[in-house]
């Protein structure tokens, strides 16, 4: 550890390593936007206090290396199939919080009826899904949530909707659902939204813990490497790209869905309070 | 219901369902198949009854991942389907198994079409499923037992091959009504152990908790291939009748086996030195039990309502000890769900004095085009 | 100098040199070093100025920030 010691007189007001990964060491590429993900929703059990109950089912990506180093227990299972292996847990486990990681590739290509079918059933799972539009372990392919223009090793030209079809807006979908009881869309491009989405990944495991439903948390994170952008461009590529086509927000509260003008009016309020609340010296500071 | 037993008149289906509830099944999902579909219906009746689940699946994809976390979860759990839906939920089986998954699945074929399917492995990889094939519904009874008991021994897969009779056959059957002994599973996720730097990782690929010893992909497969072999060598299981001093052997499976049963023994009565030889687990095949009583014999008939995949273990087993004899084929109904007229003793009869005569065989029977 | 507000430790060795952190940060007290850390990649270096503010910490993915904040005193909000 180096830079700076912290002083005598100083409290910490944030670890390093969230407290349920075994070792803050992983596998994902500089600039990678998964991680940012994975310490939201670890914090977010860990305020809930409900580590000691929590089972985990990961799908197949580069976030599966953190199967490894998540401190709960937890399933491995295939590609696309993280949603009916929770389902089994948790009608068998019933007290448990159970949540699913799964990616774009493996969630809204492999498994799409997976989540459809748990989603519309009110499960009482929460899953989460890490959107970067590519299919980042294998080197950046198109996947269905692929935004139009964006370039993929396999849309070399950018994905073309009259060639390659339009992306799935999978979040949208599922706020559509009876079954879901909340919806919400977050992003990790600045350090307002991560927060923001931590709060969002709190909700969606109280939804379930209160047993009114299946919950779901999309995150948009940044793959420098599977965009082909240098990694300080990231946060910017994801706002402009995905991000303008992936609207960020809570779809779905308290069983009403809300619209895309609605979360991008609250999206511009959100990012300003948060930008000045930083500058005035954190989140929690009142400018 | 009185003493250790009970017993019922029951179609298989339902008698199947009594054994599982009874061997301490507390979950089922499966989507309708026919002739799968009454295995189904009774979990979706009974399992709520004893506080057990059964899902109603959107699909086999789902009904497999289901099960597969129920078993995660530690409860005792079945999925199945007939050889179409198992076709869909081979990659999951395979992983199920490379996980150590102590599952059961019930393969409610069609016919005898899906042996290839049930005993090569079901999907990718050097995984393999012990198979036991019941000959009735007595039999499917001790079976269901047997196969939760198999599975949680070795923590290994245990497959049923039931078919279109055995499922809709009513037969009085025995059931077993003392407690099932279900294990301690401290692999098993349930949640208990986050944060504190023990928890569990159930994953096919071998890979374990930072932290802990992980054997690795390689080291992994080759411990389930070793766990393979260890099975084959305790569970091969074969029932054998009137094969000492026979000429002729009669292999075949299953259902149809019962109907080879009843032809030898009507030879018998005809003065024919002809036995029969029936593999109880497909997989592991007995093989040694068949090449011993091959050994003896002049010729071995291999009676199987396929094109012919029993006679590749039957051959196998032989090794060339005696001529193998496929005397069976391809025999289903208009509606391709059940048995065609291939399975009739007397047809069957016919055919095995012509093999054991070294005549040729009779033309197979027309079951007759759609209605 | 004024008493600091807040400061970070930076875990060197764990960083993959992304420099998310560096634009992140409101006070502009980041700045990727000339030097390399063993797996080679340049790492952040903290100025004077910090108000311990965390916004490092929420944007870095490889968890290399602890963040401390001064003391306030008694009574004040």
């Amino acid at each position: 550890m180096t830079g700076t010691s912290p002083p005598a007189d100083v409290r910490r007001i944030g670890v390093a390593v969230p407290e349920l990964l075994l070792t803050g060491a992983h596998h994902m590429c500089p600039g990678c936007g998964e991680p940012l993900a994975v310490r939201g929703f670890l914090e977010a059990i860990q305020a809930l206090g409900v580590a000691r109950r929590t089972i985990a089912v990961a799908g197949i990506g580069c976030y599966t290396s953190f199967s490894m180093t998540t401190d709960v227990d937890l399933v491995q299972a295939l590609h696309g199939r993280a949603p009916s292996v929770a389902t089994g847990i948790k009608r068998v486990r019933p007290d448990a919080l159970v949540y699913t990681l799964q990616g774009d590739g493996d969630m809204v290509n492999e498994g799409l009826q997976e989540v459809l079918h748990t989603a519309a059933r009110g499960e009482r799972i929460t899953c989460i899904l890490l959107n970067n539009g590519v299919f980042g372990e294998t080197g950046g392919h198109m996947t269905a949530t692929t935004v139009p223009g964006q370039r993929t090793k396999n849309t070399l030209e950018g994905r073309d909707p009259t060639v390659h079809g339009h992306p799935i807006l999978i979040g949208d979908l599922i706020a559509r659902l009876d079954g879901a009881a909340y919806v919400a869309r977050g992003s990790v491009h600045t350090p307002g939204a991560v927060a923001r989405t931590t709060r969002m990944f709190r909700r969606a495991f109280e939804t379930q813990l209160s047993g009114s439903g299946f919950s779901f948390v999309e995150v948009v994170t940044m793959c420098p490497t599977g965009w082909f952008v240098p990694t300080l461009d990231g946060p910017t590529y994801l706002h402009d790209t995905l991000g303008a086509v992936h609207v960020m927000g809570e779809l779905k509260v308290d069983g009403r869905v809300r619209s895309t003008e609605e979360l991008r009016a609250e999206n511009a309020r959100a990012e300003a309070d948060a930008a000045r609340r930083l500058a005035a010296g954190g989140l929690d500071e009142v400018p | 219901m009185s003493g250790a037993v009970r017993r019922a008149l029951l179609e298989g289906s339902e008698a199947i369902v009594e054994a599982a509830v009874g061997a301490g099944c507390r979950f089922f999902a499966g989507y309708p198949m026919t002739p799968f579909t009454e295995l189904l219906e009774h979990f979706s009746r009974r399992l709520p009854e004893v506080g057990g689940v059964c899902m109603n699946a959107e699909s086999e994809l789902e009904a497999v991942g289901m099960a597969w976390g129920a078993v995660a979860a530690g409860a005792r759990a079945a999925t199945g389907s007939t050889g179409q839906g198992l076709s869909l939920m081979e990659e999951a089986l395979s992983e199920i198994t490379l996980a150590e998954l102590p599952l059961v699945t019930f393969l409610m074929a069609r016919g005898q079409q899906d042996y290839h399917q049930a005993t090569r492995g079901l999907g990718h990889g050097d995984t393999r499923h012990v198979v036991l094939a019941p000959v009735d519904v007595h039999e499917a009874v001790a079976h269901t037992r047997s196969a939760f008991e198999i599975a949680d021994a070795w923590r290994h897969p245990v497959m049923i091959y039931g078919d279109y009779l055995l499922a809709h056959t009513r037969e009085s059957v025995t059931l077993p009504t003392e407690p099932a002994v279900v294990p301690d599973r401290p692999w098993a996720v349930d949640g208990t152990l986050g944060g504190t730097g023990r928890s569990r990782l159930i994953s096919p690929l071998g890979f374990a908790k930072a932290g802990q010893h992980s054997p690795g992909i390689e080291a992994h497969q080759r411990a389930i291939a070793a766990k393979q072999e260890r099975i084959a060598a305790a569970e091969a299981r074969a029932d054998v009748g009137a094969c000492d001093d026979a000429e002729t052997i009669v292999v075949a499976y299953g259902t149809p086996a019962r109907f080879v049963r009843a032809a030898v023994a009507e030879l018998r009565r005809g003065g024919h030195r002809i036995g029969w030889f029936r593999p109880v687990t497909l997989w592991p095949f007995p093989g040694d039990a068949l090449a011993d009583a091959a050994g003896r014999a002049r010729r071995v008939l291999c009676f199987e309502l396929s094109a012919g995949q029993l006679v590749d273990d039957v051959r196998l087993a032989v090794l060339g000890a005696a001529p193998v004899v496929p005397i069976g084929g391809i025999s289903t109904d208009s509606s391709g769900f059940g048995v065609g007229r291939l399975l009739d003793t007397e047809v069957v009869a016919t055919r095995i004095l012509a093999a054991h005569r070294d005549e040729p065989l009779p033309p197979l029977p027309d079951s007759g085009g759609l209605p | 100098m004024s008493t600091p507000r807040g400061t970070v430790t930076i875990d060197v060795e764990a960083c993959k040199g992304c420099a998310l952190c560096v634009p992140a940060c409101p006070p502009q007290v980041l700045s990727m070093s000339p030097d390399r850390n063993r797996a080679g990649y340049h790492y952040p270096v903290l100025a004077d100025g910090c108000t311990g503010c965390a916004a490092c910490q929420l944007i870095c993915p490889d968890f290399v920030f602890e963040v401390y904040r001064a003391a306030r005193p008694a009574g004040v909000r």
